[in-house]
């Protein structure tokens, strides 16, 4: 008889209040181990909000939540290491190299500097390895961040427009690391606008307007793929 | 321990490598805290005896203005690219950044302090004596500016009027580190090394309060930031 694993987000009436503004106005989201889970929605809607809810980065104001078996209320600190999201900056700074930064990243949540390494060789930023972040183009830099993606070797993988910025060998690294995290049971959950890039690499799709999410559980979007708007 | 330590190191490492190759400390901080020293000598006139007895006072409050600008630096690049998110992702306990963080800080301040001194002794006629004293005294003093620093630092990271705030915020608190720092460095440079003693137990005493406050408190600082 098989145990019933907990899913790796489980969000009830989820709602993040930054300032004033209510940025998430009660969300209801499962996203399984091992699944591939795409936000869309407009600008606004709530869906980069939603991404730092899930790494322990925005508060959780109201409702339930629980990532990776941490709860969003009570211990959001030690879900952080477990998590890597990939947003609009880079976590990196101006005046350290690429080998730097990615070595850095890799010994605060206390893997190997060989890690960096590794991350570095499969970005396709061998050559830049010495150069300043200030010094990289944008699609350097965002391949950059990817790496720090690669290097945390992450359980859930947070990705805010990952596709933006890169070009065609990086969107190729980027979809492998997709399938590499799906494959050994990461669950990853990705926003984006290009949805023809996104679609294919995504299992079930979420649409996410106002703050709020829809045909957000896994049982209520069968087959493969279901796009639900408020 | 070990990894607490390691944590500590590392991310003291981090912020003295990049100041070695962004030379803010070396091509800014440096050279203000040195003309500070130096418009104060045109304006008090060596000639007329005054410039070496107020000299400790001088040369602390250099320190302390080119202090802020080492902590406003040290939070300032925890800003660029979302790089405090990072280090909120991270496994590294808050406690060990924080120590990390004023480490660094103080690494550069005693880097500045010594070539400010050699300056001191050089250009304002005062006979270095008591050595063992005054680096006692500047030891103590740059831990709690340091220590300070970093906890109002942490707290003004994330305000848009961080620079102008910080200053506010941190001056009047280290007001007791200047004014035993100078008391100290004056018994020191006047031969009367006992009138230290209490001085050093004041610098002492804050250093210790501020690096434990910032122990405890960084973690929540760094949520708020």
């Amino acid at each position: 008889m098989g145990v019933l694993q907990p899913p790796a987000v489980r969000l009830r009436a989820a709602v993040t209040v930054l300032g004033r503004f209510p940025a998430l106005a009660g969300v209801d989201l499962d996203v399984e181990e091992g699944e591939v889970l795409l936000l869309t929605g407009p600008n606004g809607a709530g869906k980069s909000t939603l991404l730092r809810l899930l790494a322990g980065l925005a508060p959780l104001t109201g409702g339930e939540g629980t990532v990776l078996g941490h709860d969003l209320a009570t211990d959001r600190r030690a879900l952080r290491p477990r998590v890597a999201l990939l947003g609009h900056e880079t976590f990196c700074y101006d005046d350290l190299s690429v080998v730097e930064n990615l070595g850095f990243q890799a010994r605060a949540i206390g893997r190997d500097a060989s890690a960096a390494a590794a991350a570095l060789e499969r970005v396709g930023l061998t050559r830049q390895a010495g150069v300043p972040h200030r010094l990289l183009s944008a699609g350097q830099r965002r391949r950059l961040a990817l790496g720090v993606v690669i290097v945390r070797h992450a359980e859930l993988l947070l990705l805010d427009e990952p596709h933006a910025g890169l070009d065609a060998q990086g969107r190729t690294v980027l979809e492998e690391i997709i399938g590499e995290a799906s494959g050994r049971g990461s669950a990853v959950v990705l926003a984006s606008h290009e949805l023809e890039r996104a679609r294919p690499l995504a299992g079930r799709e979420v649409a996410m307007a106002g703050g709020h999410a829809a045909g957000s559980a896994p049982e209520a979007s069968t087959p493969s793929r279901e796009r639900a708007l408020l | 321990m070990r990894r607490f330590a390691g944590s500590v190191l590392l991310v003291a490492g981090k912020d003295l490598r990049i100041e070695a190759r962004s030379r803010v400390t070396t091509n800014q901080v440096l050279p203000f805290a040195g003309m500070v020293l130096l418009l104060f000598a045109f304006a008090l006139d060596p000639d007329r005896g005054l410039l070496p007895r107020v000299a400790p006072g001088l040369f602390w409050v250099a320190v302390l203005l080119a202090g802020l600008l080492a902590v406003s630096r040290a939070f300032g690049i925890e800003a660029e690219n979302g790089a405090r998110d990072s280090l909120r992702l991270s496994a590294l306990d808050p406690a060990a950044i924080f120590l990390g963080k004023a480490g660094a800080v103080a690494a550069q301040l005693l880097v500045l302090e010594t070539v400010l001194a050699v300056g001191l002794f050089l250009f304002y006629d005062v006979e270095a004596r008591e050595v063992w004293l005054l680096a006692l005294a500047a030891g103590l003093a740059t831990a709690g500016i340091s220590a300070a620093g970093s906890v109002y630092g942490a707290l003004a990271a994330g305000l848009k009027v961080r620079e102008t705030l910080l200053p506010l915020l941190l001056l009047p608190v280290v007001a007791p580190v200047m004014l035993g720092a100078t008391r100290a460095w004056e018994a020191a440079l006047g031969g009367t090394p006992s009138d230290a003693w209490p001085w050093l137990q004041v610098m002492g005493a804050f250093a210790v309060l501020y690096t434990a406050l910032g122990v405890l408190a960084f973690g929540p600082l760094l949520e708020e930031s």
